[in-house]
């Protein structure tokens, strides 16, 4: 019944969706052949890791995310444990603690988080009263403290607004989320003082004032800036950006990859990629509408925007609005361990939308 | 699924979500409208500063130094060249270890202690990619061994570049001068200059720095190309973009005569001496000669400690240019001069007479000024006091003229002021005024210093060069010419041979033109006459010819004591002075020579002047340059 053709989906895949990923990880090949001047066996471990982020997706999509229910506090409490025993035995790789037994127990929380929060309040009526959300805030704080620990500001920061989604979807009023947003905004002060590791107050200094460090921190930003403005309006040309191939971009392949994007191919390029992206994430909002649960709305709706502050953070890092934290482009840079995650997300997302029950069927 | 919780609404919650998932999708499109506003500003609005700032990145702009230009005699002999010469280079970055590749290379290319702080010194300061010099100027051997091993050595490389030679040597130093590596102390000169553009030397590796070369330089050097080369962050070598060609120096011709020059310098042998020979008709310098001289070659690469101290603290201190910045007292060179003065003063007459009983004592005082030959040499008139050297004539003529007529009528022959010569660091001489002395000491000028200026002693200086432009203006019956070593440039790339014209610095007119006559005949007879002072240098000589001779006091010899040459220390003996013109009418060559501590100018210094005279008169047939084939 699913594997109808005239439907939006088969093998519980969504069409659409499927259509828009393929079009980035293909758009992602061509400029990561770019970036890696051309090294094949970097596009061909890209196309396995992509293999192997499709596959999981399709097997993902194949689970009534309604199922996983009951396994969710269980995976959530697993990750808590995995968070702790990485700050206390993981491996230190660049001067963070972010592994254990070669993978990173954060990507887990990347689903286990929002997962967590909407079945916590998806459980009672929403929106949900102020001592739930109160404890829902403590489900998002706790991984997040050990996540920043580590640290890992990019990853902390997704899974932040991963679970914060679920509560503005869930429907806490405005008012609320307004006067935390001020609180938050006054607490700056002694954040900025007591908690900031001193490279991350300098990545911020340094976002408003690159030359203040402009061979260290600054770096990054003014060669970023610099290969994404003299693109100019129709690009350098594929292959010929040439602040990507004489490697003055640094991280050209990974989290600056949209700066040699930019550049080879400029605005128009840009607005292209961002086409794909908008019909991405517009599609995942439609799926979101669609839902006929609030765990199935309040997941496919959390994961999609998240998905979408992985765009915006990676682009406005980028191109000097935000400070650089480790974000990648999302299917456009290298790298195996986002992909995978991220193909995931989007397995669950089909997933609400393809294992809907009609009201014919029943 | 279906039981329904008594307070969950559906309907509600569904209504709450849209209402959400609605606002957070424009809030989405706000944020992706930021991120195109933001590409729109960095691409678009100022897409030329990033334009320009990528291109700063990766475009490197390389020098191409330019070939300096050649030096070629009057004949068209080469005196300064540009030769081939390779160094040894290693580029860091390619080799693996470079204790033991220098230590491997060490066993087939002589590598000194010098070499390797050199080098150490030069691996702090370069670039990531450049090459760092090991050893300058290979031998031939050592370039074929090496290129036998290149395979071996990784990273090391023999580099190829034009390095200033002059393959005469030592010959002409003093007028041709060296190049050497640009220093700290050029580059600072070279800021503050307004004639020379330091980036034109971007890529260049010398500047003159003595002589020619300095004097020059401008000229010679040419204008540095551009190649416009595109390198990766670490400053490696992509794709050459863009190219202006180097336009070589100009080349020089010289009026100097290389063979007349070179045989000066082997006749002076182990003196120290100078000589310097002009065409009086045109300034033009034939040969300028100081001795000792030394080879400039030395200096192109730098040159060693031991090699420059051994210059610098020799005694006989070569590296002077004693024809333009020795200043000694003329001596009796002057005599011809002021007997001219005495002429044109109406002082006196050409047949007045003076008597000299071997002493001048001034009117009151106790003083006796002597004359060189102790018992006088009796009545003399103007040619026979300048044939003779008579210095009580000289005394008594200069007293009756006063030091203010002396010191501007020598002044028009160019005493006491520069030549303007082209080579830096002439050296004025000294014509001594009241003015002057009033000046520099404090003092009024007294009458006996007038009395020992009319035989060129006292506080009278005078370079050979400016010796030989005031005998040549003699010779020329007052015309002054500027002396000049250039006869013209050439500029290769247009093929355009500029000629230096002579420069008329002053028209020296007396109230009789007769005069002159007076004076040259007196000069004459100094070689021609019975007792001309240095009459055996003349002796069968084919062709007349006008000369002085002078001896430039050394040390004052003490009232009551007669200086015997044979007594004293060579270094407290006499400066021996000689100046000559031939021949009489429109002389061709004017010459004066100083030997120093030669002693007497009849013995030592008029046989140099005349062996000149007759290298140049007789054995040189006179040449016209502009005739010469300038691509010899």
């Amino acid at each position: 019944m699913q594997t109808n053709w005239n439907n939006n989906h088969f093998l519980h895949l969504d069409k659409p969706l499927l259509l828009g990923l393929f079009l980035l990880s293909g758009l992602g090949l061509v400029v990561l052949y770019s970036a890696a001047n051309q090294n094949t066996d970097l596009i061909i471990r890209q196309m396995i890791h992509l293999a192997i982020g499709f596959g999981l997706m399709i097997a993902l999509a194949q689970i009534r995310v309604q199922a996983l229910i009951p396994w969710v506090p269980w995976v959530y409490l697993g990750g808590i444990l995995l968070l702790v025993l990485v700050l206390l035995i993981g491996e230190t790789r660049n001067g963070s603690q972010r592994w254990l037994f070669g993978f990173q127990p954060s990507e887990i929380m990347k689903f286990a988080v929002p997962m967590m929060v909407t079945w916590y309040l998806a459980e009672k009526p929403l929106p949900p009263s102020y001592g739930r959300l109160f404890l829902a805030a403590i489900m998002i704080v706790i991984p997040l403290l050990l996540i920043a620990k580590q640290p890992d500001l990019g990853t902390a920061l997704l899974i932040a607004s991963s679970g914060l989604f679920v509560l503005l979807l869930a429907g806490i009023s405005w008012y609320f989320v307004f006067g935390v947003i001020t609180l938050l905004g006054l607490s700056a002060y002694p954040i900025w003082h007591s908690v900031l590791h001193d490279y991350q107050k300098g990545r911020i200094l340094t976002l408003f004032d690159p030359e203040r460090d402009p061979l260290g921190a600054g770096y990054h930003i003014i060669q970023s800036k610099t290969a994404i403005g003299s693109g100019g309006f129709d690009g350098k040309g594929w292959l010929n950006g040439t602040q990507s191939i004489l490697e003055f971009l640094p991280e050209r392949k990974t989290d600056f990859i949209f700066a040699v994007y930019s550049e080879e191919l400029g605005l128009v390029g840009v607005l292209v990629l961002l086409g794909i992206y908008f019909f991405i994430l517009s599609r995942g909002m439609y799926i979101a509408l669609q839902a006929q649960d609030s765990f199935g709305r309040l997941l496919a709706g959390s994961l999609i925007l998240t998905f979408f502050v992985y765009i915006f953070v990676n682009m406005a890092m980028v191109s000097g609005l935000l400070p650089v934290v480790g974000v990648p482009l999302p299917l456009i840079s290298y790298g195996g361990t986002s992909l995978v995650t991220l193909m995931a997300g989007f397995g669950f997302i089909m997933a609400v939308h393809t294992h809907r029950r009609f009201l014919s069927e029943r | 699924m279906l039981s329904t919780h008594v307070i969950k609404n559906p309907t509600r919650e569904g209504k709450i979500f849209n209402n959400r998932v609605i606002i957070a999708w424009l809030m989405m499109l706000v944020f992706l409208l930021v991120i195109v506003a933001r590409l729109f500003f960095l691409q678009v609005i100022n897409y030329e500063e990033y334009k320009t700032k990528s291109n700063e990145n990766r475009i490197t702009i390389l020098p191409i130094p330019p070939t300096r230009g050649l030096i070629f005699d009057r004949n068209g002999v080469l005196i300064a060249e540009n030769r081939a010469s390779y160094s040894l280079e290693l580029i860091p970055e390619q080799v693996e270890n470079i204790d033991f590749t220098i230590q491997k290379i060490s066993k087939f290319i002589t590598i000194e202690e010098s070499d390797l702080s050199n080098f150490q010194k030069k691996l702090k300061q370069r670039r990531s990619f450049q090459s760092v010099p090991l050893r300058y100027r290979l031998t031939d051997d050592e370039v074929a061994r090496f290129s036998v091993q290149k395979h071996r050595f990784q990273g090391v490389e023999l580099k190829n570049h034009l390095s200033r030679y002059y393959p005469l040597g030592a010959i002409g130093v003093h007028a041709i001068g060296y190049v050497g590596r640009i220093s700290k102390k050029d580059e600072k000169l070279m800021e503050e200059s307004n004639e020379i553009d330091k980036s034109n030397y971007e890529g260049s590796k010398y500047i003159g720095k003595a002589g020619l070369e300095a004097y020059y330089e401008i000229e010679l050097h040419g204008k540095t190309g551009i190649r416009k080369v595109e390198t990766d962050v670490r400053g490696k070598f992509v794709q050459v973009l863009d190219r202006t060609d180097s336009v070589p120096g100009k080349n020089l011709y010289l009026n100097i005569d290389i063979d007349l020059q070179k045989y000066i310098e082997e006749l002076l042998g182990e003196e120290r001496a100078a000589v310097v020979a002009i065409e009086p008709e045109s300034g033009n310098v034939l040969a300028l000669v100081s001795m000792p001289n030394y080879d400039p070659n030395l200096f192109v690469n730098g040159i060693d400690h031991k090699s420059y101290n051994s210059l610098n603290l020799s005694p006989d201190r070569p590296l002077i240019n004693r024809a333009i910045r020795g200043q000694y007292p003329p001596g009796s060179t002057v005599k011809a001069f002021v007997g001219l003065a005495g002429l044109e003063y109406g002082v006196r007459t050409p047949h007045k007479r003076t008597w000299c009983p071997g002493f001048y004592r001034l009117k009151g005082k106790k003083h006796r000024y002597r004359d060189w030959k102790r018992g006088g040499h009796g009545s003399m008139d103007l040619h026979g006091a300048i044939e003779q050297s008579c210095d009580v004539y000289f005394y008594e003529l200069a007293h009756d003229l006063g030091i203010d007529r002396l010191h501007s009528f020598m002044t028009r022959f160019g005493f006491g002021k520069k030549t303007g010569i082209d080579i830096p660091g002439e050296k004025g001489g000294l014509m001594p005024s009241r003015e002057w002395k009033q000046r520099r000491h404090g003092v009024v000028w007294y009458p006996g210093e007038t009395v020992i200026t009319g035989i060129g002693q006292g506080f009278m200086l005078a370079t050979p060069l400016q010796m030989a432009v005031a005998t040549a203006t003699l010779s020329n019956r007052g015309q002054l010419k500027q002396p000049r070593i250039v006869f013209a440039i050439d500029d290769v790339i247009l093929n355009e041979m500029a000629t230096v014209t002579p420069t008329q610095k002053n028209t020296i007119i007396l109230k009789r033109g007769n005069y002159w006559e007076h004076v040259i005949g007196g000069m004459k007879a100094v070689v021609h006459g019975r007792r001309g002072t240095a009459r055996r240098v003349a002796k069968n000589s084919p062709y007349r010819f006008a000369g002085k001779t002078g001896t430039a006091q050394v040390r004052g010899i003490p009232q009551g004591q007669r200086y015997d040459p044979n007594n004293i220390p060579k270094e407290h003996r006499d400066h021996a002075w000689f100046v000559a013109f031939a021949p009489l009418d429109r002389a061709r060559i004017a010459v004066s020579v100083i030997v120093e501590n030669g002693g007497g100018g009849s013995k030592t210094a008029a046989p140099i002047a005349k062996a000149v005279l007759d290298y140049y008169l007789l054995k040189r047939s006179p040449l016209v340059l502009a005739n010469n084939d300038r691509s010899q």
